[in-house]
């Protein structure tokens, strides 16, 4: 074990998943430089860690500034035999590879009825909370749940981070992960040999009795922070993280709400056809006789993002947001309206 | 000029032959509702379709779009098969899920025809880079029209490609017309003369109904990619003969008839017929190949016919490789 930033263990698995398997690349821009740092280990280009003098130019491939290209090239790529990392940087920019992503990567095995295997993991950090203004701002994956063909990791923890991606990038199906930057930094022990979590099993960061939490990226980390204000007051908040959104650990989430009868979903995307508003549906339709209270989602509003700080830290949902949800829905306060 | 043997040169004639059998009975069946859908034939391309497979080597790859059919069967992909798909037939080349527009045969090196204008030419691209990174010597060449020449993604393609010196060959398909426009109305310069902005090989082959021309340059492409110098694009002048699909009917005259009838009278199948007669075949070898690749265009509609439809459940799998649904 040592201590992990997300980022440094994002690096890790990278280093892990190109050191184990030679068919593993990376693509995208600026990569050779390490300018995200994900590409050096952790480290800076000058230190040993550096990726291009480790691996060559030959798998460590930066690119033009032209993504739909790139994204094109890993599909082909993956289809005849190489493992790509794609590193898109901003989710911002997967727009401009949008074709390449719905048409391409997600379709293909399907279409040539099993032919092709689509083994590429598509990286991109979701800016928001850092005034970088609405185009950098993005919050997408919801978006691409709605793809069938792709599946979607949004870790919230380094751990979870370097275990899912490493299973990404050996997987033979194509990946989209979601790094939320204001993780970046967060640090906690990491194992340092290789390991692999699973697709589709949720993490429940906390037990308890009256409340289910629900909550996605680095809505995680608020989510946590509330549910230990609200012990002090005597709620007992289960928080559970599913991972990944495809496929989703359904089960996790309706034994959790069959338990506590209360569901909260949080989530730092737009409010129309998010992953919180999915969440609510299933939990509706399938364990709609356990529910004392109704769904409550805390998102994003349908809204674009201001540059300003003062305008900006008002779009998603905070620790106090989610302390209010839950007294509301344990009947603690009056009902007022939310999340809008 | 590349000396051919006579072998190569009849198989080149056999596959323009079931190129042109294999779409003329693929338009009849849409018409008589036995292929839903529609299709897009080659038929009046062939020359430019097998100059270009036939120069590939069987583990080359290509990828296509959705003038589709030729492209496999140019490059060795067997009829019935392909036919089944056109019918949505479990035996299908994709199981009955892509059809026409999406035919794909992965034991030959086709990586897929596309229903999206421009999108496959990065999978070729993409081909290409598995090979220079895992130092096979493989090479990629991607087929697309005119129309998909304005795509963007052809120029990041190109120039990606020029910087890292892919294996890979860019081959426009320029039949004239982009459904019913004009390319000259929406192309400024000529699409040839685009590589010289990359700094690549640009080649325009005048006389696209010559499948020997075709041969030719695309050949040269080819030599130049596997001995790592890079990819080319090549444009290759040809027509189509029919419609843009079969069973449309554009109301409007968006192609001359007296054009129509110059380009017929450049008909590939008959110009390299009198080419092989005229070096030493007979017209009765000749009639002989043609009643063959006849017959097996009916043996794969035949195999096709009575192939049964896909289960129900085919449609819930070949999503993702572990699981029938991920959710
Ligand atoms: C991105 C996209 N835009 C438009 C279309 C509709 N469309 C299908 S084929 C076609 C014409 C394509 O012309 P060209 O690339 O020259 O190929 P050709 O049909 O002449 O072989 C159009 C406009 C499409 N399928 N995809
Ligand atoms: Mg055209």
């Amino acid at each position: 074990m040592s201590v992990m930033s997300f980022l440094g263990a994002i690096g890790a698995a990278q280093k892990e998943a190109m050191d184990a398997d030679d068919r593993v690349i990376i693509i995208g821009e600026d990569v050779e430089a390490n300018v995200y740092g994900t590409t050096g280990g952790g480290k800076t280009r000058q230190e040993t860690g550096d990726f291009v003098q480790m691996y060559g130019r030959n798998r460590i491939r930066n690119t033009p500034i032209s993504e739909e290209g790139i994204v094109g090239a890993a599909a082909g790529a993956a289809m005849t035999g190489l493992r790509p990392i794609v590193d898109l940087s901003y989710s911002s920019f997967l727009y401009m590879a949008m074709d390449q992503l719905v048409n391409q990567v997600a379709k293909n095995r399907y279409m040539f009825g099993g032919q092709a295997s689509m083994p590429a993991v598509f990286r991109s950090a979701m800016f928001y909370g850092l005034n970088t203004g609405a185009h950098h701002s993005d919050r997408p994956y919801p978006m691409f749940m709605n793809v069938p063909g792709l599946k979607i990791m949004v870790p919230s923890t380094p751990s979870d981070a370097k275990g899912l991606l490493r299973t990404a990038i050996d997987m033979d199906d194509p990946v989209l992960t979601f790094e939320a930057c204001i993780l970046w930094g967060l640090k906690e022990e990491v194992n340092d040999d290789e390991f692999w979590l699973p697709f589709g099993v949720a993490r429940t960061h906390r037990e308890g009795t009256d409340v289910t939490i629900v909550a996605i990226s680095s809505s995680v980390q608020e989510a946590l922070a509330a549910a230990a204000e609200l012990e002090a007051e005597g709620v007992s908040v289960e928080v559970i993280d599913p991972r990944t959104l495809v496929p989703l650990d359904k089960q996790a989430i309706l034994n959790s709400v069959a338990k506590t009868g209360r569901l909260v979903v949080v989530e730092p995307a737009h409010r129309t056809c998010g992953a919180a508003g999915e969440i609510s549906a299933i939990v509706a339709e399938e364990v709609f006789d356990s529910l004392k209270a109704p769904i409550v989602r805390l998102t994003a509003p349908d809204m674009q993002i201001p540059f300003s700080p003062a305008l900006e830290k008002q779009m998603y949902p905070s620790k106090d947001g989610i302390v209010d949800a839950v007294r509301r829905v344990t009947g603690q306060a009056r009902l007022v309206a939310v999340g809008e | 000029m590349v000396t051919l043997t006579d072998e190569f040169m009849l198989e080149m004639q056999r596959r323009m032959l079931r190129i042109r059998a294999f779409d003329e009975r693929a338009s009849k069946m849409v018409k008589r509702g036995h292929i839903p859908g529609t299709v897009h034939t080659s038929i009046g391309q062939e020359a430019q379709v097998v100059g270009a497979t036939m120069a590939l080597g069987d583990n080359d790859y290509m990828s296509g779009n959705h003038r589709s059919h030729g492209h496999p069967i140019g490059k060795g992909s067997p009829l019935g098969p392909l036919m089944a798909e056109l019918q949505g037939k479990g035996t299908g080349v994709c199981k009955g899920k892509g059809g026409s527009l999406h035919l794909a045969d992965f034991n030959v090196g086709s990586l897929g025809e596309s229903g999206i204008v421009g999108s496959s030419i990065p999978i070729a691209m993409g081909a290409a880079l598995s090979s220079q990174v895992l130092g096979r010597d493989t090479v990629a060449l991607a087929f697309f029209g005119d129309g998909a020449a304005n795509q963007g993604v052809l120029y990041e393609s190109m120039n990606m490609s020029g910087t890292w010196k892919l294996p890979v060959i860019f081959l426009c398909e320029n039949n004239q017309y982009a459904l019913s426009t004009p390319a000259h109305t929406v192309t400024s310069g000529v699409i040839a003369d685009r590589a010289a902005g990359f700094g690549i090989p640009g080649v325009r082959v005048e006389d696209g109904q010559d499948v020997l021309a075709v041969y030719a340059a695309v050949s040269e492409a080819v030599a130049r990619a596997r001995r790592g110098e890079g990819p080319t694009l090549i444009e290759v002048v040809t027509y189509r003969y029919n419609e843009h699909s079969e069973g449309l009917r554009l109301g409007t005259d968006y192609r001359p008839s007296d054009e129509r009838e110059a380009w017929l009278k450049k008909d590939p199948i008959v110009l390299f017929r009198e080419h092989l007669i005229a070096n030493g075949h007979t017209a009765e070898a000749m009639d002989a190949l043609e009643a063959e690749v006849l017959a097996e265009v009916d043996a794969a509609v035949e195999f096709s016919e009575n192939s049964p439809w896909p289960d129900a459940s085919v449609g819930f799998d070949d999503l993702y490789t572990d699981s029938e649904y991920a959710a």
